[in-house]
């Protein structure tokens, strides 16, 4: 068995149904190599597990552990609890990084309680100190900043997707076959998944460096393309409040908020949204605000930038035209 | 069929939250504390499975400082049978670790079929206690549902993922976390607010866990420093006269955002 680096940080990926490294890959490897080693795991389907760890590689893992899912395996989560907890016995790092998603806060979650490590969650950036690693985090909505460290031992930190912005140098190939045993422990059973087609080519709302949401002042699932026009002369993702969700003028994924997706671009637009505290805690750290409302005593002019108190009916087509028009 | 819902008592979202800036510690007394709104769908979902089989059993769980009895009291008046509130000093600022050993411990207690959390809390906002309790009751987790079926052996429903929605089935018992997806609950109405106040209310300590807080064995997280970030400041507003789309255009080709 190969030898591990002394400083270890493990990162577990994971591989979607076509095979691809999942998209966090090179901020999880990107963090990790600014406070360690980066060693990756990865848990992919039969087959798919050699060229995942190639780009592994290419974003920055020195070495990679390979465990690929037993072929009609549909039990939910518990693979790849086993196989984190078989990579950090190879490996004794100083700490386990995993994605902020669903599945990686199901992984964490189990992994911690098993190996009796401390849990940090949602972390926007991790840091070494002289008494190891730290993570650091935004609370309550943007209104604190926090950092947390475990008491001894490696922690285990769920990163906020998106946050972290070091990339890693791409490194040689170096991979090899993790043996997972089994723990036996019960699971659920994925009996089917379907992927949700995104029809259009707009960046994904988490990560996103320009955002533009609309609100229930949009007042129709029609009259929500209008979001997306504007979403599309500035390159931005499309995002909504719960109101609008709710109204079912678009999905569920675009909701930003406390309950939805936290957002932190150099671009935020909010359209027809009255600014409430839980749509603002998703979104109130970007960089630049802007807002259009017809209210102009509604909440989100508070903390934007630039904020048009009018018919958004009227002002984003005109921005949409002057934009065109300037874009040429 | 016997239900467990674990419910949090959290600041009000729609106060000002603040956090002790000395402790780490949500400092309960700058807002008003609610029952956490994804906790009530929970509820929801056990309420809905009782309303059409006789003889289901309700009990939620909570684990909170002794100022909550009220808060969790609201489930009984929403229409579950019977509370268990977990209330201990040691518990102060209690990390995800150790909530997760009080909770399971808890939950051993009672015989529960099915044991229903929200997918995430809106003031902790980790979204890790379903798995992390699956875990230590060696149970299947059914996490993030935004439908639920039941039946008297299994629980089933969808579950979003980044990039998709899986069909997911387990037996019985598991714990299972549902999104809002979810309906709404229903409002405790006067009548279900007078039977909960004869309804069982169990108020236990760590001792009746058999948990030491103090215990070294297992590794804790502690927050090591917190400071507030300066409020942001409002900027230009203008008022659209009919040139308030161009204004706004230029604007974001001035700061290079165009
Ligand atoms: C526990 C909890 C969690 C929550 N989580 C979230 C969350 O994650 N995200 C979220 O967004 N909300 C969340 N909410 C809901 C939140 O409280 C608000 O209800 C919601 O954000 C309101 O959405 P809105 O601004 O689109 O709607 P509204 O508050 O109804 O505002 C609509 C705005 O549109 C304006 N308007 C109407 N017509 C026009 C027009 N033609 N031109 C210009 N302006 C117009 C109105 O003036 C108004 O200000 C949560 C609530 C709770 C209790
Ligand atoms: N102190 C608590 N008491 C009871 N249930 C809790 C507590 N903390 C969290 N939960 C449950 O776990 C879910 C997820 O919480 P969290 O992991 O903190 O985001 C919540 O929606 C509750 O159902």
């Amino acid at each position: 068995m190969a030898e591990f680096p002394q400083d270890t940080i493990l990162v577990a990926l994971t591989v979607d149904p076509e095979g691809a490294l999942e998209k966090p890959a090179a901020e999880l490897l990107g963090g990790a190599a600014a406070i360690g080693s980066p060693v990756a795991l990865i848990v992919a389907p039969a087959g798919t597990g050699d060229a995942a760890a190639e780009t592994a590689a290419s974003l920055g893992a020195v070495q990679t552990l390979i465990a690929e899912v037993p072929a009609g395996s549909s039990a939910l989560g518990t693979f790849a609890v086993d196989a984190l907890v078989g990579a950090a016995e190879l490996t004794a790092p100083d700490a386990v990084l995993v994605p902020n998603s669903i599945d990686g806060r199901d992984l964490a979650g189990r992994f911690a309680v098993r190996t009796g490590s401390a849990l940090s969650v949602d972390a926007i950036g991790v840091e070494r100190d002289s008494e190891g690693i730290v993570a650091d985090h935004s609370v309550y909505g943007g209104g604190y900043t926090a950092q947390s460290a475990p008491t001894f031992g490696a922690p285990v930190i769920t990163v906020r997707l998106g946050a972290i912005e070091n990339r890693a140098e791409a490194q040689p190939a170096n991979a090899q076959t993790l043996e997972v045993t089994d723990s036996g422990k019960r699971s659920a059973d994925v009996t089917s998944y379907e992927a949700v087609v995104e029809t259009s080519s707009r960046p994904e709302l988490r990560g996103a460096q320009k955002v533009v949401s609309g609100g229930r002042g949009v007042g129709s699932e029609e009259s929500f393309e209008l979001v997306g026009e504007f979403a599309d002369v500035l390159g931005a993702a499309v995002g909504a409040s719960r109101a609008a969700v709710d109204a079912g003028y678009i999905a569920q994924s675009h909701q930003v908020g406390q309950t939805g997706v936290s957002v932190s671009p150099q671009l935020y637009v909010a359209l027809g949204i009255s600014g409430a505290i839980q749509h603002k805690a998703g979104m109130q750290t970007s960089k630049t605000i802007v807002a259009v409302n017809k209210d102009g005593e509604a909440p989100i002019f508070d903390i934007a930038d630039f904020g048009v108190v009018g018919d958004l009916f009227k002002v984003v087509p005109q921005a949409v035209e002057t934009l065109k028009a300037k874009q040429g | 069929m016997k239900i467990a819902v674990l419910v949090k008592e959290v600041p009000d979202t729609y106060g000002d939250r603040k956090l002790d800036l000395e402790t780490g510690l949500a400092d309960r007394a700058a807002s008003e504390a609610v029952l956490d709104e994804i906790g009530e769908r929970a509820l929801e979902v056990a309420l809905n499975y009782a309303d059409s089989h006789d003889g289901t059993e309700i009990t939620v769980i909570s684990m909170a400082p002794s100022g909550a009895t009220a808060t969790i009291r609201k489930g009984l008046a929403m229409g579950a049978g019977n509370a268990v509130h977990i209330s201990d000093e040691e518990l102060l600022g209690a990390d995800l670790g150790l909530t997760a050993e009080v909770l399971a411990a808890a939950i051993r207690r009672g015989d529960y079929d099915l044991v229903v959390t929200g997918n995430i809390s809106t003031d902790g906002n980790a979204g890790m206690l379903p798995a992390m309790l699956a875990e230590h009751l060696d149970l299947p987790h059914v996490t993030g549902l935004s439908t639920v079926e039941l039946t008297d052996s299994t629980v089933s429903g969808t579950r979003a993922v980044d990039g998709g929605q899986q069909q997911v089935t387990a037996e019985l018992p598991a714990v299972i976390s549902i999104t809002e997806a979810l309906p709404e609950a229903r409002f405790p109405n006067f009548k279900g607010i007078m039977a909960a106040k004869k309804k069982p209310f169990e108020v236990i300590g760590l001792a009746d866990l058999d948990i030491d807080a103090a215990d070294q064995s297992t590794a804790r997280s502690i927050m090591v420093s917190v400071a507030e970030k300066p409020p942001r400041e409002a900027g230009e507003k203008v008022v659209d006269d009919g040139n308030g789309g161009a204004e706004l255009a230029e604007f974001l080709i001035k700061n290079r955002l165009a």
